[in-house]
């Protein structure tokens, strides 16, 4: 079992036009800025993949990673927690001239509906939303007296993710705070593909402290020295 | 009309923090509250992009960008923190494991209803995560303004604007007052000694309760 790519290209092969794509991060912690941008790059060159519905807590700051996609015109649908940040006018642009359409789900809904699409739980009921806007249309129903919302789960056809170490076999580790809801998209998606700022022998990360057991994941490709998003933001990165 | 500043009222609402407590402070003004937390108490705060017992923000141009609180600002760890994903981070808040979350408001009904989120059509709308942390924590506290930036009453019998979860205030910590929400009514704990009950009763949109004793609102000047 070898789950290594070679390079960035052949690891995000088969990524169509119209499909769904989850994006690990919670602003820049976590964000696979260089398997976006050659997405990015693909798109531009070859027109594919586009009409894409990306999923991911946020919709972009500045020009780069998410925005970057969203200013070259590959995303139909965001789903999305916050889609605010330092600079959201790529998102903000689109969306008010009616060119990108927007799902809002509450965050710990939106962790919880991706869990259960990796878990294979088709429907839960949660507090969160319960006689907001949020819940119009939803099956409510009451437990102990408390009345709870059901919110269905979420899957999707590829999962980009960041990760610290990772071995051939898909075992991960995440770094600090950026772990947030990448182990979670690698259960829920059909191909899960990783960028890992360093693949090692496996063994070398102790059973222990592996965070993303290797069999929700596909492809790994190693990006040493990986770009960080906030980072390069303020570096003052355009696109 | 002599109100507190903001970081008064977070001051305020910090004295009440449990020793031993488990806190969500949410973005922005509420954050200003961990800088007034009383000596000898040890509180563990949440964040819920998921780290445990974070700590102050570190010195300009130590920042590491992977480690960030749900604002998005650089923060440190205390010694015992520890990391974990969206689903437990979100476990953690609506499992009622929290023991306070403290958030911003447009407006709070006297049924502990709350608007913090939009502000109606128009604008790109964004809830994060304000909606799970209004359901689970055992207290949700309210800190703002007593009024709107025009003068008008924050505290209302009912909202207006979109509300973020219903039912789910516990205390609000004012510009002018202390007020708990109790069976759905406000009940007055402490008013700024400046200010009388009719004066306070006149910013305020709903029925006030005012038991035998209301407390004076003492905060330093900070």
């Amino acid at each position: 079992m070898n789950k290594i790519y070679p390079g960035i290209e052949e690891a995000l092969d088969g990524i169509e036009d119209g499909m769904s794509v989850m994006i690990g991060g919670f602003g820049g912690a976590g964000a696979p800025i260089e398997l976006i941008h050659a997405l990015v790059a693909r798109y531009k060159a070859t027109g594919s993949p586009g009409r894409l519905t990306v999923i991911n807590n946020n919709a972009g700051n500045g020009a780069i990673g998410i925005a970057a996609m969203i200013y070259a015109g590959m995303v139909a649908k965001m789903v999305c927690s916050f889609p605010r940040s330092s600079d959201p006018k790529a998102f903000t642009d689109k969306y008010l001239a009616g060119e990108i359409e927007l799902e809002l789900v509450p965050q710990g809904t939106l962790a919880e509906r991706i869990r259960a699409g990796g878990a294979g739980i088709p429907a839960f009921y949660t507090p969160t939303s319960f006689g907001t806007d949020i819940a119009k249309g939803k099956p409510v129903a009451e437990f102990d007296g408390r009345s709870y919302v059901q919110e269905r789960w979420m899957k999707a056809d590829v999962a980009l993710i960041k990760a610290e170490l990772a071995d051939r076999k898909g075992n991960l580790t995440f770094r600090k705070a950026a772990r947030n809801f990448s182990p979670l998209m690698a259960m829920a998606a059909k191909t899960t593909i990783v960028q890992a700022s360093r693949v090692v022998e496996p063994g070398a990360i102790d059973p222990e402290t592996v965070v993303t057991p290797g069999i929700f994941v596909d492809r790994i490709v190693e990006v040493p020295n990986p770009a960080q998003e906030e980072a390069l933001l303020r570096e003052g990165a355009k696109s | 009309m002599k109100k507190l500043s903001n970081a008064q009222i977070a001051w305020r609402a910090a004295q009440d923090l449990p020793d031993g407590a488990y806190v969500n402070l949410g973005i922005g003004f509420p954050e200003m509250i961990a800088t007034f937390k009383p000596e000898g108490r040890e509180v563990t705060y949440h964040t819920e992009n998921g780290i445990l017992d974070f700590g102050e923000a570190p010195p300009a141009g130590e920042e590491d960008w992977d480690l960030i609180n749900a604002g998005k600002k650089a923060v440190t760890l205390n010694p015992g923190a520890s990391f974990f994903h969206h689903a437990d981070s979100f476990a953690m808040v609506r499992g009622g494991h929290l023991d306070v979350a403290v958030l911003g408001a447009y407006e709070v009904a006297e049924t502990g209803d709350l608007a913090n989120w939009s502000t109606g059509p128009g604008s790109v709308p964004a809830v994060g995560g304000a909606m799970d942390l209004v359901h689970g924590a055992k207290q949700v506290w309210v800190v703002t303004d007593h009024v709107t930036k025009k003068g008008e009453p924050k505290l209302l019998e009912k909202c207006r604007l979109p509300l973020t979860g219903v039912g789910c205030v516990t205390t609000i910590y004012t510009s002018l007052a202390v007020i708990d929400v109790i069976d759905k009514r406000f009940v007055v704990r402490e008013k700024l000694p400046s200010i009388s009950i009719e004066a306070l009763q006149a910013v305020t949109g709903a029925t006030l309760v005012v038991g035998e004793t209301v407390g004076d609102l003492n905060v330093p000047e900070l």
